[in-house]
């Protein structure tokens, strides 16, 4: 520890530390631009500069080491002089158009020139001017006389994003700040640059000129998206979500938001949005008051029951729903007899559901996967599933940890990886299994699934070596694994991977309420926190058995089922689709009899249990739009209406109170499955596709989002084979081809991609131009365009 | 042209011989003798650096640095990779001579850094170029490959375990990156910006791996310290500033040049050597040391003897040595105006006071050169220096305003002429 003193108080602090925390652990504000505690150090905007006892000049706090007994004045004549200076040097070139700045009202340069300026300059020649640049449609470069240099947005994509995007290009006053040549900046967490920049620079596309900071009222809420649950800042303004910020969240989020969190809040205010209930009469839909469509609802569920029986219902809810909206949905069923009700609806192997014992999460806390030595990451299409949380892994490979992956193809992850098994999904259970044989004969340990067929490649040796040698490791299962035709068994071998290396293990959940889903018995063989009940169908069963009425809770199944040809066959031949849901989309209004509007997470109370099991709770943020409802009072109602008790709720805490009630989150959490089971042979080497869900289809809101929509993420998918695959079929790189699944069939392009394995087509799923194809990794033709 | 007096580095380089610069000629005049000095008897590294150390040799690039010193910090036992890096960036206006020492004699370059190799444990160089001078690089290229060819350079140097690669860099012209730090960051492939200090090179270089950077005088001066002794090479010239020095002679004299000269030769001698002053003019003022020096008016020059303590206590610096003489025929303001000028370029942007203050003095000295000046323009300009110098991560803000100061210091007369007349005392005369 050194001593230090700061101002007249005296501190210790460790070693290592510069003057900057020091100062920041007293609480005394030493003011600065370029720094940021999550950026490396620049030292180049100067604002910091503070007087040391003993140094002939005033050295810059963010970059001098504490060494003992320093004695440090941020105030004195000396530290005042320089950082007047500084300010003053800032400002001679920064434009006077504080009053048309979207930054006006929380800029750092104005609230420090406030403090530390002057109020009139002392420059009189010709102030400099900076032509705009374009980085994409998230991120407005338009006013960049307005930069002062200080790095933080170049450092971000380097640092966090992974990848330089961004740069400062020329010397002196001619410096710029700017994207590639002809490139925009593309990043999937991007939109941080807003937050980083201390200036009106770089400002939000979106939010641009939409009104003035402080015009806006701050609100909590959490991020409907990802599995992770970011903390998020909604601002509003009326009662319109203007914008959405990262709320620091050290366990969670950091200081950070993805751009789909940041951004997808457009789509609460698309045209798309569901204002009025509306029913299916004579093949033409017409608006309706709620007393109508609900009578219509409970006509329907009656009809169906009375004459095919409860059985012949299906409810299918998204996790991107509220816990208290699932729970009210299974209890709804069950209650009125239907055991068919599951939120799996991208999940492709059940098998696992009779040998789980408690609600799958990610098996450790976020803050200890992203401190585990090891880590081996199982079918996760990383930066598109889990924004975030890549970044994260990316940091903590910089801090020392060794990541491995096994995956269906060779991904840009920005990182260095200790091994990888790029594999076909047919051969991704006898990639894991690998691991398995070698973790069992590193710790001479058994595992119940037979192992004698594989051979243990030189990488597989690698990762469980690493697993194996490493204080703290994990190993966790992406959305690809979750939604594989072998999900159990590879959840299986992770499991015999986990008890014999000692690693902790579970799953990366796919959406921001997967967890909570689990919890509350939305799945058809577990009740809430696992209680009993009579088993249903679950969602792939509902399907491939056609049910004669299908309740939609929040999703659109042909954007959300692990095969959407089949799921619209399915809800085209029921007798009635009831869907609540915050959107008029497309799909419903052709296989759905009556839409419902219910509230997005932004205008109810709710909460999220995020991958790592934790409860975050949220109120609205602005009133309901239109007619639409919360949907926990939408099902309190029907429940009502179909006579059910026990649906005399009078606000969304009771609901909570209730399932709460019924037990407790920490110890429902378990991966751990009864029995293991996996068949570790390669499957037959047919050639399969490999269809992710792009990064802005995933949910709802963010497919809504116009901006999203616009980046290069969202562009209309093209699909991607090895060049082998390519000559198999005869077809040159960049040639249109049809891709057939079952009965439906793309025309597309087809791009040579030396990222995947031999066997594989890649082409997103959810996404309009290919919901007419099937499963997600079933057998896909390709036939010459 | 160029013209050398008890040279060391141009000791019998006859400069008019076209092949004056090859091998056979640098072998023929002695060279290489150190290497195989020191690789037959195996000298110890320390004896090498004490060698170093003993001459007195000043690091020639500008800040006169002892050389031995710098060498000595170079952790030896360090078991990882390291390197020495040869700073060949002049860029400083009127500095001219490490291009002649490449063109004239690149062996004793070579030599010297392959020297500095064996004391310091490397097994790898860099010598870095300055982007516009292309002529010389490739010349440098050449006597590499000649170096290689006679198993001077590479693996195994002449037949011992000692090996060392040796490989010449050509920049882009950057004057920054003639800083230590934005040269190693700009060899890395990135844009050449100082680091910030510490963590100093010798520990943090190229690549994150200990470096030592020295100037090809520096470097080139090692053969001779290390064959003749450093008793010799200290006596060249006079204690606390051993050896001799090259100086770029340049401006309003008959013969401008480089003078290979001992260190504590008279100024006076100095212009003499190079001619005098041309057509009979007054000499008016003289920059010592590069375009960063403060300047000093003839007076003051003509007593002085060029050496770093001499010069340093007439309130300048001997830098690179680069001599800059004015006549009477000069404006100082449009002399100033033209140093300002080139650091507002040459400014490498990332500091705040740096990026923003060179163009702000250069702007407020051209309206004063332009007959615009304003009453307090001069304490606008002492006031805009000093919140620049001493302010940022690398020195070229203080190399900014030196001469803002001394010239507004010692002329002062000048500028405040012009702001009060609307045009300058003297009719500024381009020759």
């Amino acid at each position: 520890m050194l001593e230090i003193e700061i101002d007249g108080k005296k501190l210790t602090v460790p070693q290592g530390s510069t003057v900057m925390d020091a100062a920041h652990s007293v609480g005394t504000y030493i003011p600065h631009f370029c720094y940021h505690k999550k950026l490396s150090i620049a030292a180049n905007c100067r604002m910091c500069l503070v007087e040391v006892e003993k140094a002939p000049k005033p050295l810059p706090a963010c970059a001098t080491p504490v060494t003992d007994g320093m004695k440090v004045h941020t105030h004195s004549d000396m530290a005042k002089k320089a950082q007047a200076g500084v300010m003053e040097f800032l400002l001679i070139n920064h434009p006077l158009d504080c009053p048309i700045c979207d930054q006006g009202g929380e800029c750092q340069l104005q609230d420090l020139a406030v403090g530390y300026g002057n109020s009139a300059s002392r420059y009189q020649e010709e102030k400099r001017v900076v032509v705009g640049k374009d980085m994409g449609p998230l991120v407005s470069a338009e006013e960049m006389s307005r930069c002062i240099h200080c790095t933080r947005c170049v450092r971000f994509t380097e640092e966090i994003g992974g990848f330089q995007e961004i740069g400062m290009a020329n010397r002196s006053e001619f410096s710029e700040i700017l994207p590639f040549l002809g490139k925009t900046v593309d990043s999937e967490i991007s939109g941080n640059v807003i937050d980083l920049c201390p200036v009106g620079a770089l400002t939000s596309k979106p939010f641009r000129y939409s009104t003035r900071a402080w015009e806006l009222s701050r609100r909590k809420s959490v991020s409907p998206h990802d599995g992770l649950g970011a903390n998020l800042i909604v601002q509003v303004k009326g009662n319109q979500v203007m914008r959405v910020l990262p709320l620091e969240n050290e366990d969670i989020n950091e200081c950070w938001i993805a751009d789909r969190d940041r951004f997808s809040y457009e789509g609460l205010n698309s045209a798309e949005r569901l204002q009025k209930p509306m029913i299916k009469h004579d093949g033409k839909w017409h608006e309706a008051d709620w007393q109508t469509a609900l009578e219509y609802v409970v006509k329907g569920l009656n009809g169906v029951s009375r004459d095919h029986g409860k059985d012949a219902i299906g409810v299918l809810a998204s996790p991107h729903s509220t816990t208290e909206e699932l729970f009210m949905v299974q209890k709804l069923a069950r209650s009125f007899g239907v055991n068919n009700v599951d939120y799996r609806l991208r999940r492709s192997d059940f098998r696992a559901d009779a040998a789980q014992q408690g609600a799958l999460w990610l098996g450790s806390s976020i803050v200890e996967l992203a401190s585990a030595k090891s880590v081996l990451v199982v079918g996760s299409t990383q930066r598109q599933e889990q924004p975030l949380l890549a970044s994260r892994l990316r940091q903590a490979v910089k801090k020392g940890s060794e990541l491995n992956v096994i995956h269906v193809a060779d991904d840009a992850l920005l990182t260095k990886l200790n091994a990888k098994l790029i594999v076909s999904p047919q051969a991704l259970v006898n990639a894991l299994a690998q691991v398995l044989k070698a973790v069992v004969a590193i710790k001479s340990g058994e595992s119940a699934i037979d192992l004698a067929a594989v051979t243990v490649s030189a990488d597989a040796q690698r990762i469980a070596d690493s697993l194996c040698g490493a204080e703290t490791a994990s190993v966790v299962l992406g959305n690809v694994a979750q939604h594989h035709p072998a999900f159990s068994e590879l959840l299986s071998l992770a499991q015999e991977i986990a008890r014999l290396s000692g690693a902790r293990f579970g799953v990366l959940a796919e959406a921001a309420n997967s967890v909570g889903a689990e919890l509350v018995g939305a799945v058809p063989t577990r009740g809430v926190f696992g209680a009993a009940v009579s088993a249903g169908l679950n969602a792939q069963q509902m399907i491939a058995e056609p049910r004669k009425a299908y309740v939609l809770l929040n999703t659109e199944v042909e954007f959300d089922s692990y095969n959407p040809q089949a799921a619209v066959a399915a809800m085209k031949s029921a007798e009635t689709v009831i869907a609540l849901t915050a959107f008029k989309a497309e799909g419903l209004l052709d296989y759905a009899d009556v839409l419902l509007p219910i509230a997005p997470f932004s205008e109810t109370a709710g909460s999220f249990v995020n991958m790592e099991g934790r409860l975050q709770t949220f109120n609205g943020v602005v009133r309901p739009q239109g007619e639409a409802r919360p949907a926990w009072k939408v099902l309190r109602v029907l429940g009502n209406m179909l006579g059910l008790s026990g649906f005399e709720y009078t606000s969304v805490e009771e609901v909570r109170a209730e399932w709460q009630g019924k037990g407790e989150i920490a110890p429902s959490l378990n991966n751990v499955l009864a029995s293991v089971s996996a068949n570790v042979q390669p499957a037959a080497s047919a050639l399969v596709r490999v269809g992710e869900v792009p990064l802005y289809q995933a949910d709802a809101i963010c497919r809504r989002a116009s901006s999203l929509q616009a980046t290069r993420a969202a562009a209309v998918p093209v699909a991607h084979a090895a060049q082998s695959v390519l000559d198999a079929a005869g077809v040159q790189s960049g040639a249109v081809v049809v891709l057939k699944q079952g009965e439906g069939q793309v025309r597309v392009a087809l791009e040579a991609d030396a990222a995947l394995p031999a066997g594989v087509v890649r082409l997103a799923t959810a996404h309009p131009t290919t919901i007419v194809l099937g499963g997600m990794f079933d057998p896909i033709e390709i036939k010459q365009g | 042209m160029a013209v050398f007096v008890n040279g060391v580095i141009f000791d019998g380089v006859d400069t008019a011989a076209a092949d004056a610069w090859r091998l056979d000629a640098y072998v023929a005049r002695g060279g290489y003798q150190a290497l195989r000095k020191i690789l037959d008897s195996k000298l110890p590294q320390e004896d090498v650096i004490a060698e170093v150390k003993n001459s007195g040799l000043r690091g020639r690039g500008g800040a006169g640095f002892p050389t031995g010193l710098k060498w000595s910090f170079m952790p030896r036992s360090f078991p990882g990779d390291k390197y020495v890096v040869c700073n060949t960036d002049e860029g400083e206006p009127g500095t001219f001579k490490d291009r002649d020492i490449l063109r004239f004699n690149p062996h004793a370059l070579i030599e010297g850094m392959i020297i500095a190799g064996y004391a310091m444990g490397t097994k790898a160089g860099y010598n870095y170029i300055h982007g516009e001078v292309f002529a010389e690089y490739q010349r440098f290229e050449e006597a590499l490959e000649e170096a290689r060819k006679a198993g001077f350079l590479g693996q195994h140097i002449l037949g011992t375990d000692f090996s060392f690669e040796l490989y010449a860099h050509h920049g882009y012209g950057a004057y920054i990156c003639g800083e230590e730090t934005a040269l190693l960051e700009s060899l890395e492939g990135k844009k050449g910006q100082p680091r910030f200090k510490p963590p100093f090179p010798a520990s943090f270089g190229l690549y994150g791996k200990p470096t030592t950077i020295n100037n090809t005088e520096s470097f080139a001066s090692v053969p001779f310290i290390i064959r003749d002794g450093a008793q010799k090479f200290l006596e060249a010239g006079k204690p606390n500033n051993g050896g001799t020095k090259l100086f770029s002679v340049s401006g309003h004299v008959n013969r401008p040049g480089n003078y290979e000269i001992p260190l504590g030769t008279p100024f006076s001698t100095l212009l003499e050597m190079a001619g005098g002053m041309r057509d009979g003019k007054k000499l008016k003022a003289v920059i010592p040391g590069g375009s960063s020096a403060p300047i000093l008016p003839a007076e003051i020059m003509m007593s002085c003897t060029m050496d770093y303590d001499s010069i340093s206590k007439a309130g300048s610096m001997l830098g690179s040595g680069a001599v800059i003489v004015m006549n009477e025929d000069v404006c100082m303001i449009k002399a100033l105006e033209r140093l300002a000028y080139f650091y507002h370029e040459e400014s490498c942007g990332q500091c705040t006071p740096c990026r923003e203050g060179t163009g702000w003095l250069y702007r407020v000295i051209h309206r004063i050169a332009n007959g615009e000046g304003r009453p307090g323009d001069l304490e606008l300009l002492d006031s805009v220096g000093n919140n620049m110098a001493g302010r940022t991560i690398c020195a070229l803000a203080d190399a900014a305003v030196f001469p803002v100061r001394s010239f507004t210091k010692h002329f002062r007369h000048e500028f405040e002429y012009a702001i009060e007349h609307g045009k300058t005392l003297v009719d500024h005369k381009w020759c």
